[in-house]
């Protein structure tokens, strides 16, 4: 391998990388998300219990 | 992207003049043109957000700035490994186009300072919003650099007359250059379906 041939690689594996860390915190984040989501979700029927039973 | 990659490193010739490293060619202008039309969409929403008070105007600004921010390392990353194969340098600070691009690249780091330094709402939306059309004015103050700088040492692939290459080259720039709008553009959307699951979250848990 040259070296030409070498930073040619390595700019193209830095774009990769570098695109891919960006997909994983973006997955990360989107995961956070769903599990507030879910937690929101379990919340909500036992507020509304809470709600039956005081009124 | 595979089919630009393929075509990059197995079907594009070499350079007459460059050889090999020419091949960063493909994906360097491809991610600066990218870059520049995140910028520009940036611009283009905060537009919207101050004529419309659009607040969702205001998230897909913020959310295409940072597209254009990330776009904006990878071609000084790029950038940078080409001119230490080419110019012996990883950078080189009297060259006027690459400083100039630092500029644009550093303008835009400073809009996140800007926007988180204030607190969320309107006042923030405004004032992010005119620092990204100010910021718009830099691209072709960019883009002018690379054709006159005096130096001429950046080599200039765009000219009046079209550009100034063909045949497989030309098809491989193309397709490179459409992968990554498409790259730039699913990520800017899922990006801001995230922001947007967020901010409707927030309000869902102060409700």
């Amino acid at each position: 391998m040259t070296t030409a041939e070498k930073y040619v690689t390595a700019a193209y594996c830095a774009v990769f990388a570098v695109v891919l860390l960006y997909v994983v915190i973006i997955a990360l984040k989107l995961q956070r998300l769903e599990r507030e989501v879910d937690e929101l979700t379990e919340r909500e029927p036992e507020e509304e219990r809470e709600l039956v039973n005081v009124g | 992207m595979t089919l630009a990659l393929a075509l990059v490193f197995f079907v594009a010739p070499n350079d007459a003049d460059q050889g090999f490293s020419q091949r960063i060619f493909y994906f360097h202008v491809s991610i600066a043109i990218t870059a520049y039309a995140c910028f520009g969409l940036g611009a283009w929403k905060a537009l919207v957000h101050l004529w419309k008070r659009d607040p969702r105007a205001d998230l897909e600004s913020y959310v295409a700035v940072h597209q254009g921010l990330i776009f904006g390392t990878l071609v000084l990353l790029t950038g940078s490994i080409w001119a230490k194969i080419s110019w012996g340098h990883w950078w080189l600070w009297s060259e006027d186009q690459l400083v100039l691009f630092l500029v644009l690249f550093l303008f835009y780091a400073a809009y996140f300072m800007l926007r988180f330094s204030v607190d969320p709402g309107p006042q923030r939306a405004n004032f992010s919003a005119v620092y990204a059309l100010f910021g718009v004015v830099l691209i072709p103050v960019s883009f002018a650099a690379i054709r006159l700088a005096k130096g001429l040492i950046h080599p200039v692939v765009f000219t009046l007359h079209g550009p100034r290459f063909h045949g497989w080259i030309l098809v491989t720039y193309c397709v490179a250059q459409v992968a990554l709008l498409v790259l730039a553009y699913t990520l800017y959307r899922v990006e801001l379906a995230g922001k947007r699951l967020d901010a409707r979250l927030r309000e869902l848990r102060l409700a």
